[in-house]
């Protein structure tokens, strides 16, 4: 005998369950720090403090949140075509690779010519590196997950081999390309004031914190208010209606990937153009994957998303200082946090539904 | 007689490297066989890994972790269980929250314990598994070509290798030669029918996830307790993800199963040994193309280009009574 099925309000459906959910990680990652012998509370406020006290320190809070922006945004376009993208990560390497080499050739020329492109760059190459599992997902039928993984693990090979064997410059021990020259370094924000003539703290934040929230937009427009976010989302509901409709699930599978690589890619934008000025190894440092807990949280709306990336931006900053603070709890933390997250707001997602369905029917008069 | 010791050596050594494998892989085959995917082999691995060589330490007793590493690998599957089976979660979403969980939480948990930036200090003597010199190695080493073989490449291994290696005929056996492996293949086929002839669809999904649990549990204790004496985060290194590759590239089938991780164990093998060589012919093979020539195998196989691969026609989707 299973469970009936049940349904909620909209209000408790949308912000009620969500929230629970993300509170029942919180609590389970609070019983974490507690196992290691720390005080849960003071973590919590040390890491608040560290990702929000200063200005400094939100400029890093706004750093990492771009990144998570951008692979949030990436794992929710695909989950609205019914797909599982995990291959951000991947995605994010070739955008590096793509963003690198736009920058290393045209670097030289005014930044007004050299940005656009090598950002064009990143996105072409992740858009292509996730259309390859789309395509081979809408005409071979091989399964769209077990691609992306392994386009990461190849994606991972390249970066090195690229790095070691071709970009790294004679004589130089680490695997980096040289530094670009400035035309492909994107402004920081502190810079940017200081132009202007007012003071910003100094901080990795840049230009492509504006470029994540527009994409944010984008996406909400694209998703919510576009003929082909129309069609996405019927693809993700139902392939067959969507057919029926005239709408070709396998043009729809592809496109949706290639956009979400296209965002995941444009993470690299942040890291390569816009801090590192150069490209180098493990420069995603599980990025991609925090996409899918960013998604999961803003439940696949932009807007959702953009707060959720701001979420784990101050997990992200906040964790770090945390670990300077109480040397036991090491950044790992945050990754703990990450995965119950997704374990609690993705693979439980209905856990608690009956019980809520249960109180709110109880409260009602009958 | 020197290349061939020399093979002999890349042999040893792909032998080894394909046991975590070859672990994951049936582990894996269990669970889709029965219809949940399972993408979280990597977590469980590292979990186990981590589980008995802190246990391995406190007790000073390898076999005592072995059996810790294969606990907390069950605990880790009956959460992939729950979630999936019980729930009816995700089960792309289920496996990717392990990996992420366990990953950060061993290397949180091991930097808190330790404080050698998530690494424990190494295994010696008894809380390590040793390797074991099977009989008779000492009168057939004289036996030109089989003698070395049986000692280097057969002989002088722990005792998880042979218990992944007896795995191969023993889960050929369960799954097509008994009443529960038909019900399991069944059920990752077509759930209805096995519901329909009166036989729980969660209790065998469930099993099939507990053995899935036990087999992660072999192969993670073996990589901390015997291969590298030591944990070290994030250890297995995708080894639960070359694991699904060879799942695929075997097409589920256990013999075939063997092959595949010998395959990639071999590769990876090579791939150390290969390292600035100059192939005649070839020329310098870069080391990345051979590491990632497991996944661009399957992605090729996978994709029908070369044979096809075709899952099990229930995996990855939960199984609904009333529908």
């Amino acid at each position: 005998m299973s469970a009936k099925p049940v349904s909620l309000p909209r209000w408790a459906d949308v912000i009620l369950l969500p929230a629970l959910n993300v509170g029942l990680a919180f609590l389970a990652s609070g019983l974490v720090v507690l196992a290691i012998g720390e005080s849960p509370l003071e973590a919590t406020a040390l890491l608040l403090r560290g990702a929000l006290g200063h200005a400094e320190g939100i400029g890093f809070t706004l750093y990492y949140t771009t990144n998570f922006i951008f692979t949030g945004l990436a794992v929710a376009v695909a989950f609205h075509a019914g797909l599982f993208n995990i291959g951000g990560e991947g995605q994010a390497m070739l955008g590096g690779i793509g963003a690198a080499i736009a920058a290393l050739l045209l670097g030289s020329l005014p930044a007004i010519i050299a940005l656009p492109a090598a950002i064009l760059a990143a996105a072409l190459f992740g858009a292509g590196w996730a259309a390859i599992p789309g395509w081979l997902q809408a005409k071979r039928g091989s399964h769209v997950v077990i691609t992306t993984i392994m386009f990461n693990f190849i994606a991972s090979a390249l970066l090195v081999y690229l790095l070691v064997d071709v970009f790294r410059p004679t004589g130089m021990m680490e695997p980096s390309s040289r530094v670009f020259a400035d035309g492909g370094k994107l402004p920081f924000l502190h810079e940017i004031a200081a132009s202007l003539g007012f003071k910003l703290a100094k901080s990795p934040l840049n230009l492509s914190f504006v470029l994540a929230l527009a994409s944010a937009v984008a996406v909400w427009l694209l998703i919510y208010r576009s003929r082909l976010g129309y069609a996405i989302r019927t693809v993700g509901a139902n392939p067959t209606a969507a057919r029926y409709a005239g709408i070709s699930p396998e043009r729809i599978t592809i496109l949706a990937m290639a956009i979400s690589g296209a965002l995941a890619g444009m993470m690299a934008v942040n890291e390569i153009l816009g801090v590192q000025h150069r490209l180098l190894l493990a420069f995603t440092a599980g990025y991609g994957f925090v996409g899918i807990a960013v998604a999961l949280m803003g439940r696949g709306n932009p807007v959702g998303i953009v707060f959720a990336a701001l979420l784990f931006g101050v997990l992200y900053q906040g964790g770090t200082e945390l670990a300077f603070d109480k040397p036991s709890i090491s950044r790992d933390m945050i990754v703990v946090i990450q995965g119950l997250v997704i374990l609690f707001a993705g693979a439980l997602e209905f856990m608690l539904k009956p019980w809520i369905a249960k109180l709110l029917t109880r409260k009602e008069p009958a | 007689m020197e290349s061939y010791l020399l093979a002999l050596g890349i042999l040893d050594s792909g032998v080894r490297l394909a046991v975590p494998l070859l672990c994951a892989c049936l582990a894996g085959l269990y669970s889709e066989k029965a219809g949940v995917v399972d993408i979280g082999l990597e977590g469980k691995l590292l979990g186990a890994a981590f589980a008995s060589a802190t246990t391995a330490l406190a007790t000073g007793s390898a076999l005592i972790g072995l059996l810790a590493g294969i606990a907390a690998s069950l605990v880790l599957a009956l959460v992939h269980g729950f979630a999936c089976i019980t729930q009816r979660g995700n089960q792309i979403v289920t496996g990717v929250a392990i990996n992420v969980l366990v990953g950060g939480l061993t290397a949180l948990l091991g930097h808190a314990w330790y404080n050698q930036g998530g690494r424990t200090p190494s295994l010696e003597g008894a809380a390590r598994l040793n390797e074991i010199q099977l009989p008779f190695v000492d009168s057939v080493a004289s036996v030109p070509v089989l003698g070395p073989f049986y000692a280097e490449v057969v002989s002088g291994h722990a005792l998880p290798v042979y218990l992944a290696f007896l795995a191969v005929p023993v889960t050929w056996f369960l799954l097509y030669r008994t009443r529960w492996g038909l019900r399991i293949r069944a059920v990752g086929e077509n759930p209805a029918a096995v519901d329909t002839a009166g036989i729980s669809v969660t209790r065998l999904r469930f099993s099939a996830v507990l053995a899935c649990g036990l087999l992660c549990g072999i192969g993670g204790a073996y990589m901390s307790v015997a291969q590298a004496a030591s944990f070290l985060p994030h250890m297995t290194a995708g080894k639960g993800f070359i694991a699904l590759a060879a799942l695929i590239f075997a097409k589920w089938r256990p013999v075939a199963a063997l092959w595949a991780c010998l395959l990639f164990g071999l590769l990876d093998a090579a791939a150390i040994r290969l390292q600035g060589v100059v192939l005649p012919g070839i020329g310098e093979v870069p080391v990345q193309a051979i590491q990632a020539l497991p996944y661009v195998l399957t992605v090729i196989l996978l994709a029908g280009f070369v044979g096809r691969a075709i899952p099990p026609k229930a995996s990855g989707v939960p199984y609904v009574k009333e529908r």
